[in-house]
């Protein structure tokens, strides 16, 4: 009796496990099955039948394909700056002693722990206190994204940082390199896949983004901002293709990551 | 580790504030500070300074407007004003982030502690899984759920069927719908941090207490559940603070009734009302401080239940 | 000269933790040095500091005629294996060895790879990852990767702990063998005293950051300075007694009682209260009262309180009428009566092995952190 409770047991959790996952991927089954519905009369949200018609013309909607590009260049531009700075600033604090370290720590975690609204409306303040409310657009939604990925970038390469043996960087100063090539050779490949998953989470916080964005966006049109707009004239069921697609790439961008580190550690 | 893994360790940022690392290995002198300059002007310039900015504008005479420009007149009447006219979303906002988080814990902790101890080889793929759905836009997420909760869709038909829900019943448009999406889109946030501190206990330590004790119930209150505190606080404020401040799922789930902070002080920056807007920031800012705050603490000193 | 290294008066503080205390070393060009304590005595800071990984606080390091004291690590010829080896796991076993010679720019980095390679007898696992070898493979490498370099200095730091017992005896036969057939100086931090004197030339015994003291490995076991290196180095019988004359260099000492006599080559002090100390194996037992000539040393009157036979020797304990108990090895060679628990014995030695400490030390130092 005692061992079937604990067969039961053990299966139990890993079922409820596996159910609350399902959970997680139902809106993404319906993401990606309304990206192949061919558009009804009233609500593009009922299945009509099978198309692939919002695939091909991606671009019709007004303003889907620029506010994707804007996305998508903002995401790159504030992951590269947020990935360099974060990295830094990983490295300083997990490699460099300094006096005001725990404060350090403590200020870069404050904006994670900052609701969106509130960080948005800060930024706003500042901007149009010091006479940028006509300039917002492009730059400001850039430098508020770099704002809150830093953080993240900073706390997930430090975990990396802080799980790499200081003797592996010692031992290389030992054996002739000096710092510069002491990081390119040994620190940086080894905390690299944490770099990668900082920039991979930078990515998707940057093209996710709404609500801060929407504040300090000025004219400029995002994609979360298109769709926001779409949800109050109608969604084009175009955008189910974009969140397929995204969905997509991110998925094999992490699984060749996955096989590329399981490739290295098998050889 | 791959860097699937990797993002798995937004947990650890709190465990990390209270113990410095190991000192061996750590350079002396300016370079530091260097390597620390760019980031931290960036967050003095754009998080603190427009903290202050904040703080000041909710101090702002509200008769001035953007176009004329205000006056700065120590206004402390905004916020009593704010709260005057806006306290039931400010309590609604706090409700609806507290059940979305207890929610996120009772759905987050299976999945984690089955991540964690039963995945076996499929452990980083089920990482992978927990983080997938970031990847797709949250609107469109959200949006998603608009459908799946829709008056005419099968999800409200089965519950009409069981009389769960009553012939006219429904899901879309009522507090319910705006929690489900919260919980939804910030379940994330809790299972990674929960993992991560799961994930380093010992499975003999669980084992040890099934021995001991026998019932699992007295195990995991004893053993499992103080050992994964780290990533049940950290967890817990990665997904109360964000739903908190949210206003996505109130606006596309929810009706006017279910309006929450977010709405209102997005609506009063639209409408131009600065110095309102910016006192109901600063005072759902200092909620979330004191709240977490108390929390943190308690959490800290004794157990959470 | 050469190229000998040598410290003078280094001292190294954390915070206001002394790890390091004024310390005077030099190591000889081309010998085989040992660095050792017990753990946390600060060897491994001393090595750090050699190495350039740790700045002294005070005090200089000179190699040859070049002070290296605050030179950064990368521009000392100076090469370290790593106490758990710090090999780069992302890198093959091949471009672990190579990374030093590819950092000086020097040419045939493939071929000196190969070689060196060959001689740690690891050619073929060239292209393997460390993770993918054994301790004993991995500590290989570790010395490769530093021996490539051909460095004025070597420095092991423990380089044989994580290896088991069987291992780290063959292991410590192979490094003195290279360390004589490529004559670079070793300098081998351990703190397992056997290891340290079947390899090295040279001993230093450090404790809390001092050296104790320095010597051949006989000289150490001979004649102890300090009671904390006979009880480190070995196990000591140390009983308190004071001298009564000197001839020459003959010492006659009151033993609780007991005539015993002392040569002034193995004594420390020549007057007053000191520790008289004997090792255990060089103690024989007779039968209480059974007369065993006048030029040996005699402590009579003990019981046997314990034996335990462990093969090639009988460890006897012996409790003396005043109460303290010593200890006695006797070898299993047939020819000598065995004795039980509770016989009544008495304890011979030869004059020349009595040794003399300051009575001031303490007579257990050294003795609990001994260990395997
Ligand atoms: N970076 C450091 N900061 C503070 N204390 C240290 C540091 N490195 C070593 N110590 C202390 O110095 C003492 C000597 O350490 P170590 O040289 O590593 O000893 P050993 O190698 O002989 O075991 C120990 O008590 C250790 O705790
Ligand atoms: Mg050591």
């Amino acid at each position: 009796m005692n061992t079937f409770s604990r067969w039961v047991g053990d299966r139990l959790i890993l079922v409820l496990g596996l159910l609350v996952l399902l959970y997680m991927f139902v809106p993404i089954f319906v993401v990606i099955l309304m990206s192949f519905n061919a558009p009804g009369s009233r609500n593009s949200y009922t299945f009509n039948g099978f198309t692939l018609d919002n695939w091909l013309n991606l671009c019709e909607p007004y303003q889907l394909c620029s506010s994707l590009r804007t996305s998508i260049e903002i995401g790159l531009l504030a992951t590269l700056v947020a990935t360099l700075l974060g990295t830094l600033m990983a490295f300083a604090m997990v490699r460099h002693r300094f006096r005001g370290r725990s404060s350090a720590n403590l200020f870069v975690f404050l904006p994670m722990a900052t609701p969106e609204i509130v960080m948005g409306s800060s930024l706003l303040a500042l901007f149009v206190n010091a006479g940028f409310a006509g300039a917002l657009g492009f730059w400001t939604i850039f430098v508020a994204h770099v704002l809150f990925c830093l953080s993240f970038v900073v706390v997930t390469v430090k975990a990396r940082l802080s799980g790499l043996d200081p003797r592996l960087e010692q031992a290389a100063a030992d054996l002739y390199a000096n710092e510069w090539q002491t990081f390119w050779r040994v620190s940086f490949p080894l905390v690299f896949p944490g770099i990668l998953a900082a920039a991979l989470l930078s990515f998707s916080l940057s093209f996710d983004d709404f609500i801060i964005t929407n504040l300090n966006a000025g004219q400029e049109v995002t994609f979360p901002m298109f769709v926001w707009g779409a949800n109050q004239r109608g969604i084009p069921p175009q955008i189910n293709v974009v969140g397929t697609v995204m969905f997509t790439v991110a998925l094999l961008v992490v699984l060749l990551g996955e096989m590329g580190s399981r490739r290295r550690a098998a050889r | 580790m791959s860097a699937a893994g990797h993002i798995s360790s937004l947990g650890p940022a709190e465990a990390e504030l209270d113990g410095p690392p190991d000192p061996e290995g750590q350079k002396r002198g300016w370079s530091g500070y260097l390597l620390l300059l760019p980031g931290a002007l960036w967050l003095l310039l754009f998080f603190v300074v427009p903290t202050v900015t904040l703080v000041a504008t909710s101090l702002y005479d509200p008769s001035g407007s953007l176009q004329l420009g205000y006056q700065m007149t120590g206004h402390w009447q905004n916020y009593v004003d704010a709260l005057r006219d806006y306290g039931p979303q400010f309590v609604r906002s706090l409700i609806y982030a507290l059940i979305a988080t207890i929610a996120c814990i009772v759905l987050g902790f299976p999945l984690a502690y089955a991540i964690a101890f039963k995945a076996g080889r499929w452990k980083n793929l089920m990482l992978v899984a927990v983080i997938a759905p970031f990847f797709t836009s949250f609107l469109v997420r959200t949006l998603s759920w608009q459908y799946i909760l829709g008056d005419n869709e099968a999800l409200v038909s089965v519950l009409r069927a069981l009389h769960v829900l009553g012939p006219e019943g429904y899901l879309l448009a009522t507090p319910f719908a705006v929690v489900t999406g919260l919980t939804y889109n910030f379940l994330p946030f809790m299972v990674l941090p929960l993992y991560a501190s799961l994930e380093k206990i010992d499975p003999r330590l669980i084992e040890a207490g099934t021995d001991l004790y026998a019932s699992p119930f007295t195990t995991f209150r004893t053993v499992t559940l103080p050992l994964a505190m780290p990533g049940l606080v950290a967890g817990t404020l990665l997904t109360f603070i964000p739903a908190a401040g949210d206003y996505i799922n109130s606006e596309l789930l929810g009706n006017p009734r279910t309006r929450m902070i977010g709405n209102e002080i997005q609506d009063l920056f639209g409408a131009g009302d600065y110095p309102t807007a910016a006192a109901l920031s600063v005072t759902l800012m200092a909620a979330i401080v004191v709240l977490v705050f108390v929390y943190v603490r308690r959490a800290g000193t004794e157990e959470l239940v | 000269m050469g190229t000998d290294l040598q410290l003078t008066s280094v001292t190294k503080r954390f915070g206001t933790f002394t790890a390091v205390d004024d310390l005077d070393l030099t190591i000889p060009e081309g010998s085989f040095f040992a660095l050792l304590g017990p753990s946390g005595c600060g060897k491994t800071t001393t090595l750090r500091m050699v190495a350039g990984l740790e700045e002294p606080t005070t005090g200089t390091i000179m190699l040859g005629e070049q002070d290296i004291t605050r030179l950064k690590p990368y521009r000392r010829p100076v090469n370290t294996v790593f106490q758990s080896y710090a090999l780069f796991p992302h890198l093959t076993i091949a471009d672990n060895v190579a990374f030093g010679l590819k950092r000086q720019r020097r040419k045939d980095v493939a071929s000196t790879v190969q070689e060196m390679l060959a001689l740690v007898e690891l050619e073929h696992l060239a292209k393997r990852r460390p993770a993918q070898l054994s301790g004993g493979q991995q500590q290989r490498v570790a010395l490769a990767r530093a021996l490539i370099n051909q460095p004025q200095v070597l420095l092991l730091d423990e380089p044989l702990g994580a290896l088991d017992l069987k291992l780290r005896r063959q292991m410590q036969l192979e490094l003195k063998s290279i360390q004589t057939e490529v004559g670079l100086t070793f300098v081998h931090v351990t703190h397992d005293q056997e290891e340290a004197m079947t390899m090295a030339d040279t001993v230093a015994v450090m404790n809390e950051g001092r050296i104790e003291q320095l010597g051949s490995p006989e000289e150490l076991y001979e004649a102890p300075a300090t009671t904390f290196v006979a009880n480190f180095l070995g196990q000591s019988n140390l009983v308190s007694g004071s001298v009564a004359t000197t001839r020459g260099d003959a010492l006659e000492l009151d033993v609780q009682g007991a005539r015993i006599l002392a040569h002034a080559a193995h004594a420390r002090v020549t007057s007053g209260e000191v520790w008289a100390g004997v090792r255990p194996e060089k103690v024989y037992l007779s039968g209480a009262g059974d007369d065993d000539g006048a030029d040996v040393n005699t402590l009579g009157d003990g019981v046997v309180s314990d034996v335990s036979f462990v093969g090639v020797s009988t460890q006897y304990l012996v409790r003396m009428p005043w109460g303290q108990e010593l200890t006695v090895f006797e070898q299993n060679t047939g020819a000598r009566e065995r004795f039980r628990p509770g016989d009544k014995v008495d304890l011979h030695w030869r004059p020349e092995h009595t040794f003399l400490l300051d009575a001031s030390q303490d007579a257990s130092a050294g003795a609990e952190v001994e260990d395997a």
